[in-house]
């Protein structure tokens, strides 16, 4: 049976149908929620995905942490349910306090879309196990390239928290070459200590079907390193 | 009293009997509310003065008005026509010269034309049940007083356009026209119109993926922001702005109405700029893109339930418009109390809600049955709705407000049959100087040190340079259907997933050549969006224009915007591509001076799989470069004659559309045959810059001989390098199809001639463009040269 992953649909969710598509082309069973309800429909996964949920004018992922839905998702995920929060979800889980941090306007000022060059520095979560393994030009490490797109992207947290962040490994993405946002210790995405929540402000969600995907020295658009992020949630959810 | 928009319409409300003209209406009407200015206190007050010429509308529009109504009309129905007989929405300068692109049209061109122009926008079957809407459209007089909302609901409001036929938007573009680089207000300029458009378009989730941008010192007063929207949308899912059905309710749902954009339509967008003038700026609209967003999504469950019989957004003139374009094209009806609009600030007057163009609004015709299903549905998206009033079969719009009729008109008075003008026109005399002030007097260079400086000078000049800088604001990834964006030639969306059917889309407008020859320049500007949906593999099948001019008050303006219109239509009729909407925008001048004449145009192809797409640069090592197309001596009006010797004059380059087909058509062989690694338009800047953004594009570099080239074509380097002919593409193509390409171009009998060689580089040194016996430019150079023009003046982002 296919793993089924919940999809969170706010008013301003922008980047639902993408994740949706990532989900099917691993071979699990998207499922659309709705923000306004406690309806989790028994999903195995849940991510909340990149758009602007209600307008985000005050700061990102504010008001969505208080919605309905996400109550329930900070109950799942309490009792280890994956959950994957991209961009204004990664600022959703940040506002829940299901992570720690905060993401604060840019330092330059304006939004920035660009292929985004990452290290995967943790390949034991939920969400990145897919990555451990993988071809890499660095040793011991795997380097990706996904979309960035944000304009609140800069993480930030208290200097206990990034020692621990990074003390304990919970710092799972990395940018590399540039710092597009401002981001402390150039993190770009972490997660929670038991490993099954995690966000970041790049969009794996774009980088999964050849041809629609970030340039790469083989072919125009045919980067999917994105992919692993997904296939790791359902390997992680079936039965062995 | 300052002849401000708002207080325009703040005195047209206290024009009414017993009001106490005091300037501000909105103070007055808290204590007192004026009488209001009903249909029967006008019939009994013939003589009361109106302030038509404050609303925009000349003396004899006044006395026609008075005519058709055989009264004077109330200060609601002066509103109205106002704004709706007011050059932006009525195009009383333009109609009769857009006739022609309706009759200028064979069978093949209206063959796949499912709604053509009149519409919201147009609607092109694609193909596999598919269709296509798309319309580009000027927001460029908002843009100038306030570059941020300007830009931001240019954009807001040609999506409504798109929503507006039914179909799910699925991409946007600008077309953007700044001042001079160095002058200091362009930067403000700048920077509040891309934060705009890119605050805007990404809330909403639309991918950007092209557009243009030039600057030029003609611009500097009258900046330019057009903006493109395409949605798909199956066969059967088109919707049209009517209202039929007497009985039928008709609804206002969206934002609630405020004061903001108060005759934008006829104050702001119908009159030139004048530097002494008082500010425009309360008749600029302010945008909320995710009202915007959620209004989409909406529209779409409400299309897709079966739920609204016609629709229409609200956008130039607000419910004046809506209420009498849907009348006129229904069974012209309606009834509606102005009571029930729900207001932002309730102290707004008739008038003023009558003329607001406040955004994120639509208008729908629901049947009664279906009406509790259309509030659940507008409920679930919290989106605040309003039932105005219902469908008549009066053929009267008739609008009550208090408790009396304020407005008692035949709709098409105000919507349709407005004024028409048929404009002096006058062959401008400097024009014949400017065509004998060549470019073939211009220096040369004389050395190949002197030819790379030029070439370095012009890929890092303003309009040649790359506008990433622009682009990198902008979500190009949402949706995940992007097959090609900036800075490739054109755009192109996947519109099926399963069977891979995509449309792509470029616009194109080179000022320069239209102020040399309007005629030739739009057919130009046709000519090079067609060569650019080309060059991706698609095929051209329709047209969307906006025409920017300066007053049509100038009779030398109206004799080029006369010339634009035949040579673009004369040209779609060669072409048989058929225009299928757009937008005229007049009055682009501050003062005296008008804009050079930028009709910009946009051309649709389709593509039956986009994964047959090609790129616009290398990216493998060791494919030969070709050239397609004549190189002649056609430098009058090009890049390097303004940008190495600040020189406009002579003729722009000829336009050969029959050419143009047979190389359309080869370029769509060589795609399905997956001959082509990639094809490259050539244009401003000539083969030079051609070859520098095909290097770029991938990093890998090319070795380039010219010689032969030289001699078959009898032109010298400088013509080489810089000429603007048209027609022309370089493509590079594998090694093992070298044969079958040469068959297909001689096969239709095109130019064609191998001018290079994809090159890496050796291991570890950097690739380079190799113009041999020539000269060498790095890959670093190149880029830097390229890369770095618009942050050294915008300030810098991540690269």
């Amino acid at each position: 049976m296919a793993v089924r992953v919940g999809i969170v649909t706010f008013p301003g969710s922008l980047d639902d149908r993408d994740a949706a598509r990532a989900v099917r082309l691993v071979g699990g069973t998207p499922v659309p929620l709705w923000h306004g309800t406690h309806d989790l429909d028994g999903v195995d996964a849940i991510i909340l995905p990149g758009g602007f949920s209600y307008g985000d004018y005050l700061r990102a992922g504010a008001i969505a942490s208080l919605s309905p839905i996400m109550s329930e998702v900070i109950s799942a995920a309490s009792t280890g349910m994956p959950v994957l929060g991209i961009c204004n979800g990664f600022q959703m889980l940040a506002e829940a306090h299901l992570l720690p941090g905060g993401l604060i306007r840019n330092d330059h000022g304006t939004f920035v879309c660009r292929d985004q060059r990452l290290r995967v520095e943790n390949t034991t979560t939920a969400w990145t196990s897919a990555y451990a393994g993988a071809v890499s030009s660095v040793a011991g490490a795997t380097e990706i390239t996904i979309p960035l797109k944000n304009g609140e992207g800069g993480f930030i947290a208290s200097a206990d928290t990034i020692a621990r962040l990074e003390g304990e490994g919970h710092v799972v993405f990395r940018y590399l070459d540039v710092n597009p946002n401002g981001s402390m210790n150039d993190i770009a995405g972490i997660t929670n200590a038991r490993g099954n929540v995690v966000g970041l402000m790049p969009h794996p969600e774009h980088a999964v079907e050849p041809g629609f995907g970030p340039d790469t020295t083989d072919a125009m658009r045919s980067g999917t390193d994105g992919l692993p992020l997904f296939a790791s949630a359902l390997t992680a959810l079936l039965p062995a | 009293m300052s002849d401000t928009a708002e207080t325009a319409a703040a005195s047209a409300a206290s024009a009414a009997p017993g009001a106490t003209g005091a300037p501000d209406a909105h103070a007055e009407s808290a204590v007192a509310r004026p009488a209001v200015d009903s249909v029967a206190v006008a019939t009994a007050t013939p003589e009361k003065e109106q302030p038509y010429a404050a609303l925009g509308l000349k003396p004899d529009e006044y006395a026609r008005i008075r005519e058709i109504l055989g009264r004077r009309p109330t200060s609601g129905e002066l509103a109205m026509y106002s704004v709706m007989w007011s050059e932006h929405c009525s195009y009383k300068s333009s109609k009769i010269y857009l006739r022609q692109f309706g009759s200028k049209t064979t069978e093949k061109m209206r063959k796949n034309l499912m709604v053509g122009i009149g519409e919201n926008a147009g609607v092109v079957d694609v193909g596999e049940g598919w269709a296509v809407t798309f319309k580009v459209e000027s927001h460029n007089h908002p843009s100038y007083i306030e570059p941020f909302q300007g830009a931001a609901t240019g954009v807001g409001g040609i999506v409504r356009d798109i929503i507006s036929m039914g179909a799910r938007p699925v991409a946007v573009m600008d077309q953007l026209r700044f001042g001079d680089i160095d002058n200091a207000d362009t930067a403000r300029v700048v920077h509040g119109v891309v934060g705009g458009i890119s605050f805007y378009a990404n809330c909403l989730g639309l991918p950007n993926i092209g557009g243009e941008t030039y600057f030029d010192s003609v611009y500097q007063g009258n900046p330019l922001v057009n903006a493109l929207a395409v949605g798909v949308l199956r066969h059967e899912d088109i919707h049209l702005a009517n209202a039929s059905g007497a009985g039928n309710k008709v609804v206002l749902f969206g934002a609630r109405t405020g004061g903001d954009g108060i005759g934008g339509a006829s104050i702001l967008a119908s009159d030139t700029f004048d530097a002494k003038g008082p500010t425009k700026r309360p008749a600029v609209q302010v945008g909320d893109p995710f009202a915007e967003k959620v209004l989409i999504e909406c529209c779409l469950e409400l299309f897709r339930e079966k739920l609204v019989e016609g629709i229409q957004d609200l956008g130039a003139a607000g419910i004046s418009c809506a209420t009498s374009e849907l009348a006129s094209n229904g069974d012209g009806g309606m009834y509606i109390e102005l009571d029930r609009v729900l207001l932002r600030d309730p102290s707004l007057n008739a008038e003023e809600i009558l003329m607001s163009e406040s955004q994120e609004r639509m208008m729908a015709v629901v049947q009664p049955s279906k009406l509790e299903a259309f509030l659940a549905v507008v409920a679930k998206w919290d989106v605040e709705t309003s039932v105005l009033g219902e469908v008549t079969d009066t053929g009267r719009l008739i609008i009550d407000w208090r408790g009396e009729q304020i407005v008692n008109v035949e709709p098409r008075t105000v919507a349709v049959d407005g004024p028409v003008y048929d404009r002096p026109v006058e062959y401008p005399a400097w024009i014949d100087r400017l065509h004998e002030d060549n470019a073939l007097t211009l220096p040369r260079a004389s050395d190949p040190e002197e030819l790379r400086r030029q070439v370095l000078a012009l890929l890092g000049s303003a309009n040649l340079a790359s506008k990433s800088w622009i682009t990198d604001q902008y979500d190009r990834y949402v949706m995940g259907n992007t097959a090609l964006s900036f800075p490739d030639d054109g755009g192109m969306i996947r519109v099926d997933e399963e069977s891979g059917l995509g449309f792509a889309i470029a616009t194109d407008a080179n000022g320069r050549y239209c102020q040399l020859d309007p005629y030739f320049g739009a057919q130009l500007a046709l000519a090079e969006a067609y060569r650019n949906v080309a060059v991706t593999g698609a095929v051209p099948v329709a047209v969307t224009d906006c025409l920017n001019f300066g007053s049509p008050e100038n009779p030398e303006v109206m004799w080029q915007f006369s010339q634009a219109v035949a040579g673009l239509s004369d040209a779609c009729l060669e072409l048989e591509i058929p225009v299928t909407g757009g937008n005229v925008s007049f009055y682009n001048q501050t003062g005296s001076a008008p804009i050079h004449p930028t009709p910009v145009v946009g051309v649709l192809g389709v593509i039956d799989d986009v994964a047959r797409r090609v790129p616009s640069g290398w990216q493998d090592e060791g494919n030969n470069i070709y050239l397609l197309g004549i190189t002649r001596e056609e430098l009058d009006g090009s890049a390097w004659a303004g940008t190495v010797h600040d020189h406009l004059g002579g003729r722009p380059p000829v336009v050969d559309l029959a050419g143009e087909a047979t190389l359309a058509g080869l370029l769509h062989a060589g795609a399905m045959q997956s001959l082509l690694a990639s094809a490259h338009d050539l244009s401003d800047g000539g083969l030079a810059e051609a070859l520098a953004e095909a290097v770029l594009r991938f990093g890998v570099g090319a070795r380039v001989w010219l010689d032969e080239m030289m001699l078959r074509d009898g032109v010298d380097i400088t013509t080489a390098l810089f000429s603007e002919s048209t027609g022309r593409v370089i493509v590079s193509v594998p090694r093992e199809d070298d044969v079958k390409f040469m068959g297909l171009c001689e096969g239709r009998d095109y130019p064609v001639l191998r001018i290079g060689v994809t090159d890496r580089g050796a291991e570890g040194a950097d690739a380079a463009l190799d113009i041999q016996g020539q000269f060498r430019i790095g890959l670093a150079e190149l880029h830097q040269a390229h890369r770095g023009t618009l942050p050294a003046r915008f300030g810098t982002a991540p690269a």
